[in-house]
């Protein structure tokens, strides 16, 4: 698995004929199986950024491919976790997780089998039968989460997952991410705007301007996993990390 | 508690009808409760020689069901259409705002002359009367439905049919719902308002107007405390429903 994305711009025009640079000229190439963060103030496009990778919005210019097949629409080898919850309320537990492989007409005992599996996966066995409105906010995104697993893509893509959660929440599942990426060994594109979590989880980090976004730096992680994440390495990165970004927003002042 | 406080009024207004009725002592006004209550206790006896209450509130329910039912298969499809495509909505909004203020009552005439004294006029005004309510909010349930939850099915490899199928329409559910319960009330209303007029030969409105025409005042009320008697209990089983399926609606969060 390749994913590439060549020289990708985006320019949004509102209906009063404004025009909104989001993007400008992103170029990037994941590895198989490797994690990047991607870390930007907010309103920078990162969200616009994953959604053309997914397929859900076309570049202005430029194109993503993946294993060197142009992507224009949404594609099974890639799933998205979106920054809003997104679990359908009417639907249980299980019936959301199974509903990629109802629409792909697998039958039911398959599909509930998978279910188990990946609400194993991510630690909500027990929970099959509930319904979205009883979840805490971080179980929820595991949901999310085994939903997205249960088609089985090779890229996971993830919107500030953990953005709407409490400290602690988040930490645990960042821990909970990284086990399950070492597991199902996907390639990951993770949005955040938090240091902490970028340092924490990635392999590379992409950093990116204010809009329209461009690629400030690539910073690579050394690969060394649990991090340890007060320790004087990652303190250095954090700090490199803290400096340009806020180079980057004393521009807009 | 509030259940039983809400029993209170009914009690009053009965007490306080008899005691009139007494005081007036005409039955041509306002007759007595132990005049009612016989017509109410003998459903399946003759009244006035047009047939038991029972056999006249089938047929008013027949014609009901009737017009119902046409309304809701002609709405239900058309608000989704418009709800979901904007073209469908721009070609028939101008003419709807036209026709919905129509009242349904005002299609007589026109039914008439069309369709004839019969089943048919009266089905065409409980069609009018529903169809407004029904497609209004189908359309606005459909417009409700999340666009995370329509990109979730698309990048779980929902086709466009089965976005529709399995996202729009459930999340649509519970607001068309809504509008079928409304849409039901307006029927049974228009209904008896369409027995009332020259034409008929049965149902609650022809025997209400035929008593009245006896001067047997307390056929009437009897007929008035089963037309909304009727109303209540099938606005009760559109609540029921909608607290057992659609209950997923006031829980979201
Ligand atoms: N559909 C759209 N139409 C017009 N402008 C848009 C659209 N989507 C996004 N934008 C604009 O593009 C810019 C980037 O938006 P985007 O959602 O990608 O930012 P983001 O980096 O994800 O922000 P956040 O961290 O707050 O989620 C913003 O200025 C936004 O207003
Ligand atoms: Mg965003």
């Amino acid at each position: 698995m390749t994913l590439s994305i060549n020289d990708v711009s985006k320019t949004f025009v509102s209906d009063d004929a404004e025009t909104i640079d989001a993007l400008s000229h992103i170029s990037l190439s994941v590895n198989n199986e490797e994690f990047i963060c991607i870390l930007g103030p907010s309103g920078c496009g990162k969200t616009t950024l994953l959604r053309i990778v997914a397929g859900l919005e076309s570049a202005s210019s430029g194109s993503v491919s993946v294993d060197g097949i142009p992507v224009t629409r949404p594609s099974p080898k890639m799933a998205m976790i979106f920054q809003e919850y997104s679990l359908y309320p009417w639907r249980t537990v299980e019936e959301n997780v199974m509903l990629g492989l109802e629409l792909r007409g697998v039958n039911k005992p398959d599909r509930v089998t998978a279910a188990e599996k990946f609400l194993d996966l991510v630690g909500l066995k027990g929970f099959e039968r509930r319904y979205p409105h009883e979840l805490s906010g971080g179980m929820r995104q595991r949901v999310a989460v085994a939903r997205a697993l249960a088609i089985e893509p090779s890229i996971l893509l993830m919107d500030e997952p953990f953005g709407a959660l409490d400290a602690q929440t988040r930490n645990r599942m960042q821990y909970e991410l990284l086990r399950i990426w070492e597991k199902t060994k996907k390639t990951i594109l993770f949005v955040t705007h938090s240091v902490d979590e970028a340092v924490f989880l990635a392999d590379r980090i992409v950093v990116l301007t204010q809009r329209p976004g461009r690629i400030k730096e690539i910073v690579t992680i050394p690969s060394v996993r649990p991090r340890e994440r007060t320790s004087d390495e990652f303190g250095q990165i954090r700090r490199h990390l803290l400096d340009m970004i806020k180079e980057e927003s004393d521009l807009v002042q | 508690m509030t259940r039983r406080l809400g029993l209170v009024l009914p009690i009053l207004l009965i007490i306080g009808w008899e005691v009139v009725a007494i005081i007036v002592n005409n039955p041509f006004f306002l007759p007595k409760l132990e005049t009612v209550i016989p017509v109410l206790l003998s459903p399946f006896s003759d009244v006035l020689g047009t047939g038991s209450l029972v056999d006249n509130a089938l047929v008013s329910i027949e014609r009901v069901v009737f017009g119902f039912a046409l309304a809701a298969a002609v709405a239900i499809p058309l608000g989704i259409g418009m709800g979901r495509f904007s073209v469908l909505n721009d070609f028939f909004d101008i003419t709807l705002e036209i026709l919905r203020p129509v009242p349904p009552l005002a299609w007589v005439p026109l039914a008439l002359a069309w369709f004839k004294i019969g089943i048919v006029s009266i089905v065409f005004i409980i069609f009018i009367g529903a169809i407004f309510p029904i497609l209004l909010n189908t359309v606005d349930g459909v417009r409700g439905v999340k666009n995370t939850w329509i990109e979730v099915g698309t990048t779980l490899g929902a086709s466009e049919r089965q976005v529709l199928t399995k996202v729009v329409i459930p999340g649509a559910a519970p607001t068309i719902w809504t509008g079928l319960r409304v849409g039901f009330g307006i029927s049974w209303m228009c209904v008896v308002a369409a027995e009332l007029l020259p034409g008929p030969t049965s149902g609650l409105g022809y025997l209400i107007m035929y008593a009245y025409n006896l001067g047997e005042i307390n056929v009437i009320i009897a007929g008035i405390i089963v037309i909304g008697l009727i109303g209540l209990v099938v606005d009760q089983g559109f609540k029921a429903v909608e607290k057992r399926w659609f209950g997923w609606r006031g829980l979201e969060r």
